[in-house]
């Protein structure tokens, strides 16, 4: 649990969901932001440990930060100023 | 535009030569390489050919579709040959899984080809497969069409396949384009990204 949270702008659940569909929300969602706001993910798809990261890279958001809840993940990220 | 301060190619910056270390080198080529990537519109141009037509091959093509759409690449599906039923308003029905040749599949107890050819087999192997996915909340290929056509991901069914099945466009889920090789070819030069499934 982090001690400060990121504060978001919009959360995401993705809870149960396996791929592609977490990263189909979380672009979605992204979509509804502006520069610099923050998205909050949490998902339980192991495999979103690599998707989100590699997700963030490649489309200019970035990944602010992750951590394990119970048996969610958690992540933070801002969105970037291109799509 | 106008000239400001000074003529185009003053560098106002230290000079070059010598200043910079091989780190610094490095770290300008990367930044250079970076920003070409993201200039060239082949990183976000993203081609798929699907031409099976079993439920399980069904996955593949459209997983990776709406993930690429959803990355922000401009994405096209060309559907060929068995891959047609993927996008047939049938799909539901026509998208079987077989268990005959497929040794990687798994089963409750090993079964020889001879037993896996039986008739019956087959809708059991198809039922067993959609129980797992559903349990596992894998996706519906229903849904994975619809976020595809959501995302805009063009969805193309291959007209000389077509007309040797006996398809009609009607015969088709809403959105489908048609095109044949030169079409998908002229898409598929622009992307950097070309899979065949």
């Amino acid at each position: 649990m982090a001690e400060t949270e990121i504060q978001a702008t919009v959360v995401v659940d993705a809870r149960g969901l396996l791929c592609p569909m977490p990263i189909v929300k979380t672009a979605k969602a992204m979509k509804g932001l502006e520069a610099g706001e923050v998205l909050k993910v949490i998902a339980t798809d192991r495999g979103a440990i690599a998707d989100v990261p590699a997700w963030a890279g490649s489309t200019g958001n970035e990944l602010l930060e992750w951590h394990e809840e119970g048996g969610d993940l958690v992540f933070f990220l801002r969105r970037g100023e291109e799509e | 535009m106008a000239d400001t301060n000074g003529s185009p190619g003053t560098v106002a910056e230290a000079p070059r030569s010598a200043a910079l270390s091989e780190a610094e080198i490095r770290e300008i080529v990367r930044l250079e390489i970076a920003r070409a990537g993201a200039r060239d519109p082949g990183t976000k141009t993203a081609t798929i050919i699907a031409s099976k037509g079993t439920l399980d091959w069904a996955y593949p093509p459209l997983i990776l579709a709406t993930t690429a759409a959803a990355s922000g690449m401009k994405t096209s599906v060309f559907f060929t040959f068995y891959g047609l039923s993927i996008i047939h308003r049938d799909f539901e029905h026509l998208l079987k899984v077989s268990p005959l040749g497929n040794p990687a599949m798994p089963m409750p107890i090993t079964m020889p080809n001879l037993v896996l050819g039986l008739p019956g087999m087959g809708p059991v192997a198809t039922k067993m497969m959609k129980a797992k996915f559903r349990g596992k909340n894998v996706a519906t290929i229903r849904e994975l069409l619809d976020t595809a056509r959501e995302l805009d991901v063009r969805l193309i069914a291959c007209q000389m396949t077509m007309d040797v099945f006996g398809y009609k466009p009607e015969d088709f889920i809403e959105g489908v384009e048609f095109a044949g090789a030169a079409a998908f070819l002229a898409e598929a030069r622009k992307a950097h990204l070309t899979l065949f499934i």
